[in-house]
């Protein structure tokens, strides 16, 4: 995906003046290939033999059975809570780091990165300590029966954890690079916050937003260490997708485990494959700008 | 619509971009801020639109105090040094956008938006890329958008931010000299700044030297030019030789000339410094009483419309000459010839001290000029 661009930018004589000898290249493309398709591809190979082994029907009934609709409809449902909210989050993170000035931002930087540094079964038994029945507002929570750990809200909570860093991230370096001056254009223009942010600071960072989202996503579904903490492991109740992997797995239903596992190993591969499409389209725009820009 | 900045400073954390700055600009003038970059110009032109909030001072539009009033309500055009198109939208999207976030109230209507989008891209003489995006245009061609884009919501004050900083210097003349006709066309009150003395001599109809965060000098382009106010506006606009000399008696004693000086201290000597332009000095091949040094021609540079000549003097300094062609021509220079070099005019400062021309003051401007 970044051939198109290098094309144009790097002449054919320059290529050659810079390249290795042939036999270096295969050699070191071989290598790379090896590795790939041994620690990469031959396992997600596996994940879809093993699943197919008894069968598609075999496959399908583990997918279709209660608990595992459960499961799936359960991890559905985090995403579906986590993504906008970290979205919201990490957009406003992004912007207030970025464009303004204030006391405490390197401050809020290092907090943003604090999930990345943090193993994710501590981020579960933080909230385990927090709400959970023996924990600081654990009795509070029992008496009003509202319940965190060991339920849905808990295991939300340790996804949006764990997941929190991922859209600032993404946003942070892109908006400084884009300083404030489209901003400031918009706003003496007569533009008031709200149009400034949809008609200009939105379209500026939608490529990079849209990034920022899809990982976020996809780790917010295959999250395992701090939902596990938190969730209890009660079927067809808290169990995520990959909970229930792990519990199918367990039980030496191989076939049952890798069908779930599959599961997630598509869910990968698609996002991979946005994640391209994503990362193509940002480099070709920014391509034709760096070519515009040497007019 | 008239501006007036009163009293205004402007402090960046221990920095101080301005101090205590007070500027007036009459309705419909064009104005130049001139100065070095870190001379705090720049920061007073985002004081008058509103983009920074000066820490002591107030701006006033037409007599008003519009110092608490906020950007989108100062109906100012600024133009940025790199443009700042919206690169998502058409260069015909860009131009209507001013138009398109008004209220609804007072927002035109569809055809009048287009029509008006298309009268301010003819001014600007690119209609033809209505449906171009900024990263198809030329540096210049993108100027020109963001300065129709400015224009559209009808400022009553443009402000332009280095505009022709980033072009190369052909498009720059071309644009600079647009500009004027621009502004003699739509008469609105302009601002620019800049950091290039061409530029701003050529196009304001007023000139503002800054420097350090102060104003050194206010004028018109020939005012400033031909009667600098001190030391740092004579080196700012334009090459000047630098000679140094003392005062004695009512002389002023450079090398061999001495020209009348009668601001001379009541005792003791003064050291002096003497500028001249580069054509202002004459080069002949006989000594006289009005030659200021001897030297030898190290380099001639003629393909220009004036001709640059570098002389080395017996001292070591490098003194910088420039003629008309005609005259190069008749006195045939060339290069290791023996030269005396003689002043048209000099002007002549003194404080007593060593020039410190990051910190110019206008102090003990004894200036003078002797005509040969």
């Amino acid at each position: 995906m970044a051939s198109a661009p290098a094309e144009i930018a790097i002449p054919p004589a320059a290529a050659r003046a810079t390249a290795e000898p042939a036999l270096v290249r295969r050699v070191l493309i071989g290598v790379a290939l090896v590795f790939l398709g041994l620690f990469l591809l031959l396992p997600l190979a596996t994940v879809f033999a093993q699943a197919l082994e008894r069968g598609v029907a075999t496959y399908f009934a583990a997918l279709t059975e209660p608990v595992a609709w459960a499961a799936i409809k359960l991890t559905l449902l985090t995403a579906a809570i986590v993504v906008p909210l970290n979205t919201v989050f990490g957009v406003a993170a992004a912007w207030a780091i970025a464009k303004f000035e204030f006391r405490g931002k390197s401050l809020l930087i290092t907090l943003i990165d604090l999930p990345f540094a943090v193993s994710p079964v501590i981020a579960g038994l933080i909230y385990v300590l927090l709400f959970g029945m023996r924990g600081w507002f654990g009795p509070w929570l029992g008496a009003h029966d509202i319940q965190i750990i060991f339920a849905v809200p808990g295991i939300v909570l340790a996804t949006l954890f764990v997941t929190c860093p991922l859209v600032a991230r993404e946003l942070i370096p892109l908006m400084q690079a884009q300083g404030r001056e489209d901003e400031e254009a918009a706003v003496v223009l007569g533009a008031r916050g709200w149009q400034t942010f949809w008609r200009v600071t939105l379209p500026n960072i939608k490529w990079g937003l849209l990034y920022g989202v899809i990982l976020c996503n996809a780790r917010a579904m295959g999250e395992f260490g701090a939902v596990s903490v938190v969730s209890g492991h009660i079927r067809g109740l808290t169990n995520t997708l990959t909970l229930h992997v792990e519990v199918l797995y367990n039980e030496y239903n191989f076939a049952g485990a890798f069908a779930v596992a599959s599961l997630l190993a598509l869910l990968s591969l698609v996002t991979l494959a946005a994640r391209s499409l994503v990362e193509w389209k940002t480099q070709r725009v920014s391509a034709v700008e760096r070519v515009t820009d040497e007019h | 619509m008239s501006i007036e900045v009163r009293n205004v400073t402007k402090t960046f954390g221990p920095f101080a971009a301005l101090r205590d700055v007070s500027l007036e600009v009459q309705t419909g003038e064009l104005v130049a801020l001139l100065g070095p970059s870190g001379s705090g110009k720049t920061t007073l032109l985002r004081i008058i639109a509103g983009l920074e909030v000066p820490n002591r001072g107030s701006v006033f539009f037409h007599g008003e105090d519009a110092t608490d009033r906020r950007v989108q309500e100062r109906r100012v055009g600024f133009v940025f040094q790199h443009y700042a198109l919206f690169r998502h939208m058409t260069v015909f999207e860009n131009v209507a956008f001013g138009l398109r976030v008004m209220r609804r109230s007072v927002r035109p209507a569809g055809a009048e938006i287009r029509q008006r989008v298309h009268r301010l891209l003819e001014l600007v003489q690119l209609e033809w890329l209505a449906e171009r995006y900024p990263t198809q245009l030329s540096g210049g061609q993108r100027q020109r958008v963001a300065l129709a884009r400015a224009l559209a919501v009808e400022p009553k004050v443009l402000l332009l931010d280095e505009p022709f900083g980033a072009l190369d210097a052909q498009v720059r003349q071309e644009l600079r000299r647009w500009l004027r006709r621009l502004h003699n066309e739509i008469h609105v009150t302009g601002v620019l700044v800049t950091h290039d003395q061409e530029e701003a001599l050529e196009v304001a109809d007023r000139v503002v030297v800054m420097n350090a965060g102060r104003i050194e000098q206010m004028g018109t382009p020939e005012d400033v030019f031909h009667h600098p106010a001190n030391e740092f506006v004579l080196n700012f606009l334009g090459h000047v030789n630098v000679f140094h000399g003392r005062a004695e008696g009512s002389k002023a004693i450079f090398g061999t000339l001495a020209v009348d000086f009668p601001d001379a201290p009541p005792t003791g000597s003064l050291e002096l410094r003497g500028f001249v332009r580069p054509h202002d000095l004459e080069l002949d091949r006989t000594p006289s009483a009005d030659a200021l040094l001897e030297g030898t021609i190290v380099r001639i540079h003629a393909a220009a419309p004036q001709v640059k000549i570098e002389v080395l003097s017996t001292a070591g300094e490098s003194i910088h000459v420039e003629s008309s062609q005609e005259r190069y021509r008749a006195q045939g220079w060339s290069v290791g010839q023996r030269v005396y070099v003689r002043p048209r005019e000099i002007r002549v400062f003194g404080n007593g001290q060593p020039a410190r021309p990051a910190t110019p003051r206008r102090t003990d401007v004894v200036g003078m000029s002797s005509e040969t």
